[in-house]
């Protein structure tokens, strides 16, 4: 892989291997993200999607295989270096992961204290601004975790991964557990933020409609590799999950089911 | 700082270096130059601020801009709004996509407001020193009417013994009984240890030797095996009830247990509090065997005193009053240390600093209440005179 290439890509996961003992999740997968895009990751429960999303963050170790964020290499570069790497990048986990003994602007300000020097209005005035392009009430700077709702929560965990303005955006179920109304909203916030500020985001998810309104292309985890593509050309994949994935037991099912039956030995091509 | 003179910050991240700086010309026209990005910001913001304060500010030249997160959209709104009088100074020449954001930040904040005053340093002394006295108060009300609760609850349980939930009960007295014995028994062991040393120092100056059996066992019996062992058992098992009890709240196991119909003070605190009630008394008992044996031993190595004296005067000087009074206290000790445990849990809130916050109180209650039992019991045993 060139330099040049780097230069496009905000990820780029090579050969990558993980195991836990003799279960090998990802075997020799690849993985390539560019930048500004937003990237779904699907696949099945037990395929690895979140294993995936930890690995390239580092809180898991790979096997084998080279991960290069933002043109550094995993493990490359040392401590100062993966910290410079770790500002770049913001993680909204399941359920928000917020500290449950601070509010939520001290949620938010918690990474801005660590990694820069901003004055205490300032931040504290960041964090606010943080709390309204998430779409929480101003009132909720001030309560705890606990305090707020499953939605408000996600919110404010949104806010937290933005504080530090990340290149990056990695998103884990982001919509899970909303109603359909609070999940469309929260999309619409994920797309307009990332128009906004430019953001590239890498999304698991397993909500369809997310994935056809904000995702340009689409990850899906088979055989412990990823295809990529976007929607309609994964559609094409004569491969049974995508199909049933896509097709989806209502609307497409019937076609799904007869596309499957015409090319039941056709292998998986791109 | 006078116009013209440049102020610059730079701070370095990344591989390559990042410039970032703010330049104030004579016409009272700042140049934002570089990036403005979170990382490098609080260095050029101050030195902005400090530039804005020493000369008026009328408008902000952005052309040198090369790169511009949110954060740093906010830095620049903010000293717009604050070298305006009214409304926002002029952003000149911004870049479309830094145009764009600032558009979002604009939108997103709102106008900065002044951080609330808090008072008088008196007032918010004074308003702290409230606020606690209330709390306290309250809590304590709160601890009246669960120890009523839970007295009510476990009569309830003597009466119909069937309803007695029989395996945590034996799990529990083997927890904070059964396991406590090799600490229980070594502090007072040691303890008795002291005690003959330090009366076979002071009573040999009297010739009264001897003497230091009656002080071992009296001190032992009636107060330092229950006072050491009660101690122990705040710090072990108090603070473990709270801890357990704790993180079920934390967990919402102890919502669902009431919504399943389950009383979580039949269900948990009874089985605790009646197993401390059993093992408690049982442990001191067993503490006074170890510290008088403590105390034997040393008297044997520093009086000289045989195995056989010591006990025969044990048995002369020690009446079983003194045994009584140091073990009838055991079982009000357990209660309370146990009540206090039980009640500190449940008042868990859903975080974890609360688990924390909560474990601490629990054992310094305990133990406070321990002593101060003590001393109650202490005064009534001298007015009926045992």
């Amino acid at each position: 892989m060139s330099d040049l290439n780097h230069e496009e890509l905000a990820i780029h996961v090579e050969g990558l291997r993980t195991q836990f003992g003799p279960v090998v999740v990802h075997d020799d997968l690849d993985l390539k993200v560019r930048k500004g895009e937003v990237l779904g990751v699907v696949g099945g429960s037990g395929t690895g999607k979140s294993v995936l999303l930890r690995t390239i963050i580092g809180l898991n170790k790979a096997a084998a295989g080279k991960i290069t964020v933002l043109g550094q290499v995993a493990g490359e570069g040392g401590g100062e270096a993966e910290r410079a790497l770790r500002r770049r990048w913001g993680v909204l986990f399941q359920d928000g992961a917020l500290f449950s003994s601070l509010t939520v602007r001290e949620n938010i300000e918690a990474p801005m204290r660590e990694h820069t020097e901003l004055s205490n209005d300032l931040r504290c005035s960041a964090a606010e601004l943080k709390i309204a392009l998430s779409g929480l009430p101003p009132d909720a700077a001030d309560k705890y975790p606990s305090e707020l709702s499953g939605g408000m929560r996600k919110r404010a965990g949104l806010a937290r991964s933005l504080a530090l303005d990340p290149d990056i955006l990695f998103l884990d179920e982001p919509t899970a557990g909303l109603d359909p109304i609070g999940a469309a909203n929260f999309d619409l916030l994920i797309l307009e933020l990332q128009r906004a500020l430019g953001l590239t985001v890498v999304m698991i998810t397993h909500d369809l409609d997310s994935l056809h309104a904000i995702c340009e292309r689409v990850a899906v985890l088979i055989n412990k590799k990823t295809q990529i593509d976007t929607i309609p050309n994964l559609m094409k994949i004569d491969h049974p999950w995508i199909q049933e994935y896509f097709g989806g037991p209502r609307g497409r099912a019937a076609v799904a089911s007869a596309e499957r039956a015409n090319a039941v030995s056709v292998g998986v091509n791109e | 700082m006078t116009p013209g003179e440049a102020t610059i910050a730079s701070a370095t991240d990344r591989a390559e270096s990042i410039m970032s700086e703010f330049r104030l010309d004579a016409n009272g026209t700042g140049h934002v130059i570089g990036d403005w990005t979170t990382v490098p910001l609080g260095a050029v913001e101050r030195s902005a601020q400090k530039a804005r304060k020493s000369s008026p500010l009328k408008a902000l030249d952005l052309s040198g801009l090369t790169r511009l997160d949110t954060n740093g959209a906010l830095a620049l709104l903010r000293l717009a709004e604050q070298a305006g009088a009214d409304g926002l100074i002029p952003l000149q020449n911004p870049k479309p996509e830094h145009a764009r954001l600032l558009e979002v930040v604009i939108k997103a904040h709102g106008k900065d407001k002044p951080l609330p005053e808090g008072g008088s340093a008196i007032g918010r002394v004074l308003a702290r020193l409230g606020e606690t006295t209330i709390n306290q108060a309250r809590e304590a009300l709160e601890l009246l009417s669960f120890v009523g609760a839970v007295t009510l609850t476990i009569l309830g349980l003597l009466i119909r013994p069937w309803r007695m939930r029989w395996k945590p009960l034996i799990s529990q007295i083997e927890a904070t009984g059964l396991n406590a014995l090799p600490i229980v028994g070594l502090l007072n062991f040691l303890i008795g240890i002291v005690i003959a040393y330090q009366a076979a120092n002071q009573l040999s100056k009297f010739g009264a030797q001897l003497l230091t059996v009656d002080s071992v066992g009296v001190g032992v019996l009636r107060e330092l095996a229950v006072l050491i062992t009660a101690i122990i058992i705040a710090g072990r098992s108090g603070s473990a009830f709270t801890a357990q009890i704790g993180s079920m709240q934390v967990n919402q196991e102890i919502d669902a247990m009431r919504a399943i119909g389950l009383n979580p003070l039949e269900v948990l605190c009874a089985p605790r509090i009646m197993a401390l009630m059993i093992s408690l008394p049982l442990l001191v008992f067993y503490a006074g065997v170890m510290g008088i044996l403590g105390g034997a031993v040393a008297a044997m190595f520093a009086l000289d005193i045989t195995m056989t004296q010591f006990a025969k005067q044990l048995q002369v000087a020690v009446s079983i009053d003194h045994f009584w009074v140091g073990i009838v206290k055991a079982p009000v000790m357990a209660m309370v240390i146990a009540t206090i445990g039980c009640f500190q849990g449940l008042k868990v809130s859903s975080n974890a600093e609360s688990v924390g916050r909560r474990t601490t109180q629990s054992v310094v209650q305990g133990v406070f209440f321990v002593i101060a039992i003590d001393a109650v019991f202490s005064i009534f045993f001298l007015i009926i005179g045992v």
